[in-house]
């Protein structure tokens, strides 16, 4: 019984660490909480399901539905962020607020109200592996694949190209970089294309699960966020573990308590960690853990 | 030159304006507050399609006693102070003859009284049993209530032996309001609940609240109780985790699309339901057969969409108004109220309609019937 319910919290934690790595991305390299982020999950489910319905293969709706959402990405960071004369963080934080709401209303004209979902990649809605009769999804292989990746190549990309080295020098210190002649307009653009990607791609390999609807952004940029808090902002990494950490106490909390009081449980202890260590599990003191790699 | 163009302007107008109020005396105006947009679209939208579709085949076939209905609709997203407002608007500028809707029951006890207070027929499309319960004389409904669905839920538990039971619901005024409702009547019923969880209603995933049910010792069968995607999410957890005890689901299942999402875990769902959607298989002899093949097939193939339950509410709501206008003979509100409150066997969509002065539901057990998922449709569950 506790096997299962290990499952069902990574079940849970894999979803809410693939919301968190993209928040992570944008925040180490613009100190921004892009409250967006579960929006570009929403849009990357979306495109993907519109596009597998035309008869195209899943692996070319995927592919397509992140490059979109990420062209989505880069094309909000060019209207609303460069032109803006103070860059204040605070402003920029809320301006992705209003950007969510944006979104979602735009979503629901374009689609619908509908719930809709990408079939299963491996299996279908009925199919499980089992671990010591302990049952998990084949899908949950995919998000935590999807997560392997990700945090993979965004570490090769971060540490070992140009580009993400400038990245990392325009978090740690703006104008430091901009005398070093990095463009720090383009950066920012960059920083939200890929993490629009990396939330396109979260939505879609999530999608089986989860199912897809317009409203799905908000709870999700929400856990996601109290994910990456709890792993330390700005360490993808941090992301994982917080997401998981989150799932499983989910998952415990209700084998104890009415199920009704699981996000409490959760929030709890992510409020008590904080008061420990308020920068998060792998967080570093000041938050810019992307200058450590 | 100029002057013929205005003359020419000025003529078309008044064209326009006899054209609009040519028999002011043969006109009834009915108005209708629905939340067309907003968290509630799903139930506003498809009532107020249906109800401008009757109008207008009203008005193609001469209106009731040979005066034309006009249609004043009011979109209150969902809102009841914009409910409110709307229907102050109604009883007070428009003079409507009647009012259909609103189509949440939030939105419905706010106008309550006002209605009352005003003398205003109120045929509302929501569900909640406070809206006639104590009843008020210019106070209808034509959805069935809740109490009606988990009763069917248990009957059809109790007569394959079930006793023993799991409850799930949304944490939203739907799930609650089930919720209730199915605890109230287990001990009528003389069912046992062993296991009582609430979930998020926007939870991804169920695994961890099935599990626990799956540990629980003596559970027979699992009733979910929600409106919203979780009610896939169940099926398909349930079946992942191996679960074999039949689900049961409440009518907020009654949308081909959650059966579309889970796909084969949706095989064998049992969920109370009206005739709708299953109306091409009713006996030729089911006293609503007639009309819900009329309305299901104008509603599709004018608006190119799946009807649905909740269009059906606003269907009655305004066919009972205009039933009682017919026998009253004249849009007089206090007559007409009298000939509604005396309607019997009145065959609607939802169900057919016995009011009195002491029910203003006028739907009983029948209205419902218990529907099974077989090879991803819904068919009529035979014991």
């Amino acid at each position: 019984m506790a096997l299962q319910y290990l499952l069902s919290g990574i079940t849970k934690g894999s979803i809410y660490a693939v919301v968190a790595i993209g928040f992570n991305l944008i925040y180490s390299a613009t100190g921004v909480l892009n409250f967006a982020q579960g929006e570009f999950v929403m849009l990357g489910g979306m495109v993907a399901i519109m596009l597998a319905q035309l008869g195209l293969p899943l692996v070319v709706a995927v592919g397509a539905a992140v490059i979109v959402v990420s062209a989505v990405g880069c094309l909000l960071e060019i209207t609303f962020f460069r032109k803006l004369r103070h860059h204040s963080i605070l402003h920029m934080i809320i301006i992705t607020i209003g950007l969510s709401i944006v979104i979602q209303e735009i979503a629901l004209h374009i689609w619908d109200e509908k719930v809709r979902s990408l079939p299963y990649f491996t299996g279908n809605e009925v199919s499980s592996l089992k671990f010591f009769g302990a049952a998990i999804s084949p899908q949950v292989l995919w998000v935590l694949g999807a997560i392997a990746v990700s945090v993979v190549l965004l570490h090769i990309f971060l540490r070992y190209t140009l580009q993400g080295r400038a990245m990392r020098a325009c978090a740690s210190n703006p104008e430091a970089a901009m005398l070093a002649g990095i463009n720090i307009p383009n950066m920012r653009t960059l920083s939200f294309g890929l993490s629009a990607a990396l939330g396109g791609l979260a939505g879609c390999v999530i999608s089986p699960i989860t199912m897809t609807h317009y409203e799905m952004g908000a709870p999700l940029a929400i856990k996601g966020f109290a994910a990456a808090i709890l792993g330390g902002l700005g360490n993808p990494m941090g992301g994982v573990i917080g997401g998981l950490t989150v799932g499983i106490l989910e998952a415990f909390a209700v084998s104890r308590l009415p199920a009704a009081f699981n996000d409490v449980a959760a929030f709890v202890v992510l409020l008590l960690v904080l008061f420990v260590r308020p920068h998060g599990l792998l967080g570093r003191p000041g938050g810019e853990a992307v200058r450590e790699h | 030159m100029k002057h013929s163009a205005l003359l020419a302007v000025g003529l078309c107008g008044l064209a326009l304006f006899w054209g609009c109020s040519r028999p002011p005396s043969e006109t009834v105006k009915i108005g209708a507050i629905f939340s067309v947009t907003g968290p509630a679209s799903f139930l506003g939208a498809p009532e107020e399609k249906t109800a401008r579709m009757l109008v207008d085949q009203i008005n193609a076939q001469g209106g009731i006693n040979g005066r034309k209905i006009e249609f004043i609709a009011k979109d209150s997203g969902g809102n009841p102070e914009k409910a409110v407002s709307f229907a102050k608007q109604l009883i007070e500028e428009d003079k409507v003859l009647a009012i259909i809707g609103p189509s949440t029951s939030g939105e419905t006890m706010a106008i309550k009284d006002l209605c009352e207070q005003n003398q205003m027929i109120l045929v509302s499309c929501a569900a909640a049993e406070v809206i006639v319960n104590p009843v008020a004389r210019y106070v209808f409904k034509t959805p069935q209530k809740d109490s009606q669905a988990a009763t069917w839920i248990y009957r059809t538990m109790k007569d394959q032996g079930i006793t023993k039971v799991a409850v799930v619901t949304g944490n939203d005024g739907f799930g609650a309001a089930g919720k209730k409702q199915l605890e109230d009547l287990a001990k009528v019923e003389g069912i046992e609940i062993l296991a009582n969880e609430v979930y998020d209603k926007a939870a991804t995933d169920l695994t961890d609240i099935l599990t626990k049910i799956k540990g629980t010792p003596g559970v027979q069968a699992v009733v979910n109780w929600s409106i919203v995607p979780a009610q896939s999410i169940v099926a398909k957890n349930m079946r992942q985790l191996g679960m074999t005890v039949p689900l049961f689901q409440s009518h907020g299942f009654g949308n081909l699309k959650y059966v579309e999402q889970a796909g084969v875990a949706a095989e064998g769902i049992l969920f109370p339901l009206g005739h709708l959607m299953v109306c091409e298989q009713l006996p030729d002899t089911h006293p609503q057969k007639k009309v819900l093949t009329a309305y299901r097939q104008a509603y599709e193939s004018r608006y190119q969409e799946d009807v649905s339950a909740f269009g059906g509410y606003a269907h009655d709501a305004l066919m009972i108004v205009l039933e009682g206008l017919r026998r009253a003979g004249e849009p007089d509100r206090s007559k007409v109220r009298e000939a509604i409150e005396h309607l019997s066997n009145y065959a609607g969509v939802t169900g057919v309609f016995n009011f009195s002065p002491t029910d203003h539901t006028g739907l009983t057990l029948d209205a419902f019937l218990m529907l099974v998922v077989k090879d991803g449709k819904f068919t009529i569950y035979q014991p």
